[in-house]
């Protein structure tokens, strides 16, 4: 990614902020789609990745931050423009939470050499680290970590199992 | 339905045969699945047994086994046999000229003590009634399998001229799933998988065993510290040593021919690059330099060089590089995936997995040619390891949504399946010859 879209990135993210809700139901819907399990929030409190309560302003990007799998194309550590927005929900709310700990944990699908796998697994995870650091987090506090193809999270031999594997997860340090 | 039935049972029986002779011997099954029709003719007769126990013909069925696994031996059945000799003066060649054996084994094992065996065997020629080569061994019970390996590499020297690779063994990473999640075993195996000993156990994964050329060590990647790191591991005592837990990935660990230096690739400077790291000084030299991923380092067999993964040029191909990262030269332009090569110990082939039609399938190059032949063609062919003496490839695959370890000749002629009867078998490597 180059100077002038991060910059843009950057302002786009100043936008999403102020206009907290507008892409609400989009994120929703995706993450239903990933099947990644997570159970994106009601009408109730919300909570952030810390647990604790989100405040009023940062409701809207809380569906983003609960949305802690990115998923990525074949052979591929770009980050597409969905996967571009839940990293800079989770970069915003690094950079406010400056003690917060993180691991990226990168993976891949099982094509392809595991050597090789291993390495695109740190890539992808790289990717979304390159995101949290132009916006503001800490690298300090950020780790990544490549298990390549070693942990899969669905086990088929197709495109639908391969699709839900060649995935980055953010962990927060609780 | 009666009959699927019966072959349900034939089945059955045939797994439950095996778990009676042996508990070893009861976790897989070897399946040759693509043969030849004209290999060097040999009879095998059944070895002659004094002693406590009938092992005998289980000696003769590993050497047989080996033999007409190597795809270059027609092993003639023993009901065409016409006599049973055990040595070389009771053999009626005649006999054995009407049956076409042209090349016949005969031996006797003799207990000489407590659990002390005396292996005899003699390689005869049929035609001109010479005995071919001849020996004679003293081993305990437990090495009566090693001892029929050896005589299997010496008949096979014998009558192709080549070095054996019988007495050899596997490291593999066997995977089963438990109700804590999955549970990962580095195991090592005699070269046909029977006797596996367990020398790590892990719930995280384990990854990409290499051997030392003494092949008494193994290089491994395990993510025991919820991160990859590199240890050493002695076979004999199991002691062993983390030698690369850098910041990020620590992996592809590959011993140099004269086992002084290690190569491995580490990204601790912020990129995956390959690294060598000299075993007796520590001292560790960063070999390659670019932004693309540069992964499973491989050395020449002159040590004067290793091959490599690169993503450099857009997606994996495969490039040599000098032992100090200069000289670099591409070595694949075909497909669009092409990765962890290794060359034979002749230094005339290399072998890789190599995409086509959406498939990731072993493949050979010749170096001097670059002439490249696919040898399989299944689906999600990894890890591809030479026998020591080139001749055939290890390698694993996925058979009925389990991995299995498959072997195929370097020429693609003979091909079969080592199946496991538990787990998932993945990371094979073959190792160097035993000393």
């Amino acid at each position: 990614m180059n100077n002038t879209s991060k910059l843009f990135l950057i302002a786009l993210l100043a936008g999403m902020v102020a206009v907290s809700g507008c892409n609400k139901k989009t994120r929703k819907a995706e993450g239903a789609d990933m099947g990644d399990g997570v159970s994106t929030s009601g009408t109730g409190t919300e909570f952030g990745p810390d647990g604790k309560p989100l405040g009023e302003w940062q409701s809207g990007s809380a569906d983003m931050l609960s949305q802690t799998r990115i998923y990525f194309a074949y052979d591929s550590s770009d980050l597409d423009v969905d996967s571009q927005a839940i990293a800079e929900a989770h970069a915003a709310y690094l950079r406010d939470n400056p003690s917060t700990r993180v691991v990226l944990e990168g993976h891949a699908d099982e094509r392809g050499t595991r050597e090789y796998n291993l390495a695109l697994g740190e890539r992808r995870a790289q990717a979304v680290i390159d995101v949290f650091i132009a916006l503001g987090a800490n690298p300090a506090n950020i780790e990544n970590v490549s298990y390549g193809e070693e942990n899969p999270v669905a086990e088929g031999h197709d495109e639908s199992a391969w699709s839900l594997n060649r995935r980055v997860e953010i962990r927060y340090d609780r | 339905m009666k009959l699927s039935n019966m072959k349900k049972l034939a089945a059955l029986l045939i797994i439950l045969s095996g778990l009676l002779a042996s508990p070893a011997q009861a976790v897989l099954t070897i399946e040759i699945t693509k043969g030849v029709d004209v290999g060097i003719p040999i009879a095998i007769v059944p070895f002659s047994w004094k002693g406590a126990a009938v092992a005998g013909e289980s000696m003769t069925k590993v050497i047989d086994a080996d033999l007409t696994r190597s795809g270059r031996f027609d092993s003639i059945p023993q009901a065409d046999f016409l006599q049973q000799p055990h040595n070389a003066k009771q053999v009626r060649f005649k006999d054995w000229r009407l049956i076409k054996a042209d090349n016949l084994v005969v031996g006797s094992i003799e207990q000489s003590g407590s659990g002390v065996y005396k292996v005899k065997f003699q390689l005869l020629d049929v035609y001109s009634g010479k005995t071919l080569t001849g020996y004679q061994y003293t081993v305990q019970s437990d090495k009566l399998r090693n001892v029929a390996h050896q005589i299997s590499d010496i008949i096979y020297e014998r009558l192709t001229g080549e070095k054996g690779a019988f007495n050899t063994m596997i490291a593999y990473v066997t995977v089963e799933r438990t109700k804590k999640g999955r549970r990962y075993l580095l195991q090592v195996a005699d070269s046909d998988g029977f006797s596996p000993h367990t020398i790590l156990a892990s719930h995280q994964p384990l990854m990409s065993a290499s051997w030392s050329p003494d092949a008494r060590k193994l290089a491994y990647v395990s993510f025991e510290k919820k991160r990859s790191m590199i240890y050493i591991q002695r076979l004999s005592d199991g002691k062993r040593e983390n030698v690369a837990s850098f910041k990020g990935i620590n992996s592809a660990p590959a011993f140099s021919p004269d086992g002084t230096k290690l190569a491995f690739v580490s990204s601790k400077e912020g990129n995956t690059e390959i690294y060598v790291l000299d075993l007796r000084t520590r001292a560790i030299k960063r070999l390659t330099n670019h932004h693309g991923i540069d992964t499973e380092p491989s050395w020449l067999p002159n040590g004067r060089g290793l091959v490599f993964t690169s993503g450099r040029s857009g997606q994996p191909q495969i490039y040599q590089m000098n032992t100090d990262g200069s000289g670099v030269q591409r070595l694949t332009y075909s497909g669009k995936y092409n990765a962890r090569p290794s060359v034979s110990a002749d230094g005339k082939l290399l072998v890789m997995i190599s995409r086509g039609n959406g498939r990731y399938h072993v493949a050979v190059m010749d170096l001097r040619t670059k002439e490249i032949t696919k040898l399989t063609d299944t689906l999600l062919d990894e890890s591809p390891s030479f026998a020591p003496n080139g001749r055939m490839v290890l390698y694993a695959t996925e058979q009925g949504n389990k991995g299995v370890l498959a072997a195929v000749s370097s020429d693609g002629r003979v091909r079969q399946s080592l199946r496991f009867l538990q787990g998932d078998v993945r990371e094979p490597a073959w190792s160097p010859y035993l000393r």
